[in-house]
């Protein structure tokens, strides 16, 4: 039987009020959202905070809406509390970041993805978490408040590797802002061994085309495969050449040297540079695809 | 600390540990030992309650999380001596051997048809994709769940009368 150890529960009832509770009670003071990370891991003590923070009740952080910011143009502002299964079940997403929805499929199983959120997601900062690739690629901020403010965070100053992340111990994830791009077009698709399981391996691509039909912007990201940040190797590669068959080879075949994956249950390290590999092309090619398809009168 | 909660339509107020899961505070709590304790590890399923109608793995939740909440577990979808649809079709179509998965699975089912009441096959096994089986090979499981979205009312006779009947009491 797995029981977590002790702790004292306390419910936040606004951000203000989770922020003055997570600076009352210290270090040793942790927010739980969906929880289907953090009470896993306090079932099997790898996490024993003295305080647990409920964040359920911020119904304030739970959000999708398109808007236009400062500094940023037009964004899908998605908040912290917003569920797995209101993400995939999104018409703003369906159009706007088809590739949130591919990898929302496949994240976990739809029971837990009513509990899970994105804020925990990203939080969490699993090197397996399928949302922290696309917030890469979708080159996503996160707006991070405190008690000396909001500040704004790109994934890369996010991120900063596997289970860590800059949000500092009081404070929280309110946001992820995801810049709209026009003529876009994205896509991710993972490999797992059984259904609901951690990628093997797992690729994301956003691709922007110019009028002529050429790439005038691209992300790839790779999950589970020893990589925190997107694959800049492949974009010099891929900016000004028109998408074919032929650069989306060339594309993985560099992802597949640029990632650092390491052999453990889910397969060994070359059958793991080949899925990168692979899946780099066939996300390309989706989302090529479907940036051609916003933009009528462009054909691949 | 003290908590209170509406399951299966009653409202109780208990003392518990902050710690304590919610499928410990309605097994061992509440007595209510139609849900069932798996893996203990948020991947089988059969600990499934509805939280405000949604399904969630009561292994993965604190019963202080509930607090202020509605829940229902297997014993609350019956009503009085009529089954569910759902616990109806279990039966017209064998949906279960050792039924040790059954509770989450009939739970899992009520939600999907209350949310969309004509599922096609893909997307039951969809809905119930997070929940393990290791008997039936899912087949049965998938006919009975369509065997209920089949009849809403239940196995009453179908005529209009007691199907109108029937509806009220399920809706």
């Amino acid at each position: 039987m797995q029981i977590p150890a002790p702790f004292e529960y306390v419910r936040a009832s606004s951000v203000d009020n989770a922020l003055a509770l997570l600076d009352r009670h210290g270090p040793e003071s942790r927010v739980v959202a969906g929880g289907h990370s953090l009470l896993p891991m306090m079932k099997l003590r790898l996490a024993r905070p003295d305080w647990l923070i409920d964040i359920n009740d911020l119904f304030e952080l739970d959000y999708l809406l398109v808007d236009t910011v400062p500094n940023n143009g037009r964004v899908l502002r998605i908040g912290a509390m917003t569920r797995h299964t209101t993400l995939l079940e999104s018409d703003d997403i369906k159009r706007l970041f088809p590739i949130v929805i591919d990898a929302e499929r496949v994240i976990a199983d739809p029971i837990v993805r009513n509990r899970g959120t994105i804020g925990g997601s990203l939080c969490q900062a699993d090197p397996a978490e399928d949302l922290s690739t696309v917030c890469h690629v979708l080159e996503g901020v996160a707006v991070v408040r405190g008690p000396a403010g909001e500040r704004m965070l790109s994934m890369a100053e996010f991120h900063r590797g596997p289970y860590e992340t800059a949000v500092a111990q009081n404070e929280l994830l309110i946001e992820v802002r995801v810049p709209i791009r026009d003529d876009s077009g994205s896509a991710y698709e993972k490999v797992e061994r059984r259904i609901g399981d951690w990628a093997v391996a797992a690729a994301g691509a956003s691709v922007t085309l110019a009028a002529d039909g050429t790439i005038s912007h691209v992300a790839v990201g790779l999950t589970a495969v020893g990589l925190d940040r997107n694959v800049t190797e492949v974009e010099a590669v891929l900016v000004g050449q028109a998408p074919t068959e032929q650069l989306f080879v060339e594309a993985g075949r560099l992802t597949s040297l640029a990632c650092d994956p390491l052999a453990d249950q889910r397969g060994p390290v070359d059958y793991k540079r080949h899925l990168a590999d692979e899946l780099t092309r066939r996300v390309l090619r989706a989302a090529c695809r479907r940036a051609a398809a916003s933009i009528s009168d462009i054909t691949i | 600390m003290q908590i209170s909660m509406t399951i299966n339509g009653t409202f109780v107020t208990h003392e518990v540990e902050p710690r304590v899961l919610l499928v410990h505070f309605i097994r061992d709590d509440l007595r209510l030992t139609g849900t069932h304790w798996g893996c203990d590890t948020t991947n089988c399923g059969t600990c499934v309650v509805l939280m405000d109608g949604q399904p969630v793995k009561s292994c993965t939740v604190l019963a202080a999380m509930v607090d202020g909440h509605t829940i229902t577990t297997v014993e609350g979808l019956a009503n009085g001596a009529t089954l569910d649809p759902v616990q109806q079709g279990f039966m017209e179509e064998h949906g279960l051997q050792c039924g040790f998965c059954t509770p989450g699975m009939m739970l899992t089912a009520r939600a999907l048809l209350d949310h969309n009441p004509h599922p096609e096959p893909l997307q039951i096994r969809e809905a119930i994709s997070g929940q393990i089986c290791r008997c039936t090979g899912y087949a049965t499981i998938v006919r009975s769940i369509q065997w209920a979205a089949e009849h809403p009312a239940g196995a009453a006779p179908e005529t209009t009368t007691s199907e109108s009947t029937e509806q009220e009491v399920h809706a």
